[in-house]
């Protein structure tokens, strides 16, 4: 057994090697989410330069999004893009809430564009690295709350259909029936608690589980959760 | 001190008319002056309920207009002292709503009522928006299921962000539960949500729990809100309604399954 390992690393090839490379890639500057309307402008651009559009790798651009408030459908988009021959390889700018709706529809996160210049978040960072944000109404379904560099608490009850997202942690003190996005520009450090976990979704750095895949056992419970390894793990919280 | 209440549920058909109706003629019934204004621009039916419909001339959106005043608009019902009916229009749609024009009519109602009820239209467009703006208290009105349910969270988020109450950082808008169309054998077998399951889900209180009952459709159909029919398993839910909300001490009823021939006996179904 020693022998053939050692065989195996003098004599094969590592199976791969990893190097970074530069790309020109397209960039499609998303105006607007109605997928309708995107499928018919693809088509009539299909028909112009049918060569532009076979297999081709796209970056989708979120930054005409990113004051707007929309949600986008990016389940939706991707297939859409797919269909007209083009693969969206990720997507960049838009803010942290489009960013982590992207993300949770497996399209990665690209930095920045630095051509822009006067982006707002360029400039340097005036207020203080932590600030949490504290809610003590229930938080409803159709609401959406978001913590910006820090924890987001949450006392009471968080219904069904609402949303919460903190680039930090996140407490609940009622239930969790919505869904909780912690460390949603990336840092896999993060963790959610809650009281009483009926979550619909969670996700620490873009890494989820929904509702069913949650054990029977974890709900209803109060519970803590974190990545290991990559794995979103949810442990009881045991007093 | 006059109070604005408003009358809604985000779902629609869930028993929002047929409530303030009751909830109306309830507060009149007991000596409060109490105007009932139906906000479903285009889809008028309280006063089709309240059995007012061939009296209306004009309606709110005249009033709005200053195509009408008050005096010419209310009208006045025939069978309960103190109660009146501000009518929709049939003719117009929500746009006709303005802020400033409900605010205005609301200060002028303000001056002679004590109570407002505004009957919302279902959804979370204009006309709800409207009715739930200027809101003191709001009665939140939900059927046993999930979709009724979740639509009243809904609303419930929209009152404590985007009323005038919270717009101004003023003390909140009171809320109350009615949860309405209940049917406790239904319930049990796990048809619909049980009553705590819906306390638990919404977290506000509950004022009163309406039975499902045939004595609702035949009151509409007659035109007299159900409260005044006494015989009714639904109009003695809401006349307890009505005074659990004036502050005296009521059981609920109707929670369980009605025992054989006891209930049967007392009320009609
Ligand atoms: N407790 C009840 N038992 C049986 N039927 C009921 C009950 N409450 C309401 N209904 C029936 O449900 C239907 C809708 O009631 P209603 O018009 O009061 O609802 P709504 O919420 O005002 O509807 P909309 O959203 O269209 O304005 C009517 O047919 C009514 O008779
Ligand atoms: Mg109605």
């Amino acid at each position: 057994m020693t022998l053939e390992s050692a065989k195996l690393t003098s004599e094969t090839l590592s199976p791969f090697e990893l190097k970074g490379s530069l790309f020109t890639l397209t960039v499609m500057y998303l105006r607007e989410v109605d997928k309708a309307l995107i499928a018919r402008h693809l088509h009539e651009k299909i028909r112009q330069a049918p060569a532009l559009f076979s297999n081709t790798p796209v970056v989708i651009d979120l930054e005409p999004l990113a004051e707007s408030n929309v949600t986008v459908d990016f389940a939706g988009l991707d297939r859409v893009l797919r269909e007209h021959g083009m693969i969206p390889v990720g997507v960049r700018n838009g803010g942290v809430i489009l960013q982590a709706a992207a993300t949770l529809a497996g399209l990665p996160l690209l930095p920045e564009s630095r051509s822009g210049g006067a982006r707002k978040s360029d400039k340097p960072e005036q207020t203080p690295a932590c600030h949490s944000k504290i809610i003590t109404q229930p938080v409803r379904s159709g609401q959406q709350i978001y913590a910006p560099q820090g924890d987001l608490i949450v006392l009471g009850a968080v219904s069904a259909g609402a949303e919460l997202l903190a680039d930090g942690n996140i407490h609940v003190y009622g239930p969790l029936r919505g869904r909780a996005l912690a460390g949603v520009k990336g840092d896999t450090e993060m963790r959610i608690f809650c009281q009483s976990l009926e979550a619909e979704l969670v996700s620490i750095a873009g890494r989820y589980r929904v509702i069913e895949q949650l054990d029977e056992a974890e709900r209803g419970r109060p519970v803590q959760m974190y990545l290991v390894a990559d794995r979103l793990v949810i442990e009881p919280l045991t007093r | 001190m006059s109070k604005v209440i408003v009358v809604t549920s985000g779902k629609g058909g869930v028993g929002k008319t047929t409530t303030s109706a009751s909830f109306g003629t309830g507060l009149a019934q007991r000596g409060h002056k109490t105007v009932v204004i139906d906000f479903d621009v285009g889809l008028r039916n309280l006063d089709l309920i309240m059995g007012c419909e061939r009296r209306v001339v004009y309606d709110f959106v005249n009033v709005i207009n200053n195509e009408s005043n008050l005096h010419q608009t209310l009208i006045k019902d025939k069978r309960v002292e103190n109660l009146y009916v501000l009518p929709a229009s049939q003719t117009r749609d929500k746009e006709a709503l303005t802020r400033e024009g409900v605010e205005r009519v609301l200060n002028e109602l303000r001056q002679s009522f004590e109570y407002i009820v505004c009957d919302s239209p279902a959804g979370i467009e204009r006309g709800a928006l409207m009715a739930l703006y200027f809101a003191d208290e709001a009665l939140i009105v939900t059927n046993p299921e999930v979709s009724s349910v979740r639509d009243s969270d809904r609303i419930l988020g929209i009152l404590a962000s985007r009323s005038r109450r919270a717009e101004q950082g003023d003390e909140p808008v009171k809320e109350h539960l009615v949860l309405a169309r209940y049917a406790p054998d239904r319930a049990n077998r796990g048809d619909m949500l049980s009553v705590d399951d819906v306390v638990e889900i919404l977290g506000i209180p509950l004022l009163g729990v309406i039975p499902e009952s045939q004595s609702v459709l035949q009151a509409s159909n007659a035109g007299v809100p159900v409260i005044l029919d006494e015989q009714s398993d639904a109009g003695v839910a809401y006349n307890d309604l009505i005074d659990r909300y004036l502050g005296e001490n009521r059981p609920h009823r109707f929670l369980t399954v009605e025992k054989k021939g006891f209930f049967r006996r007392l009320f009609r179904n």
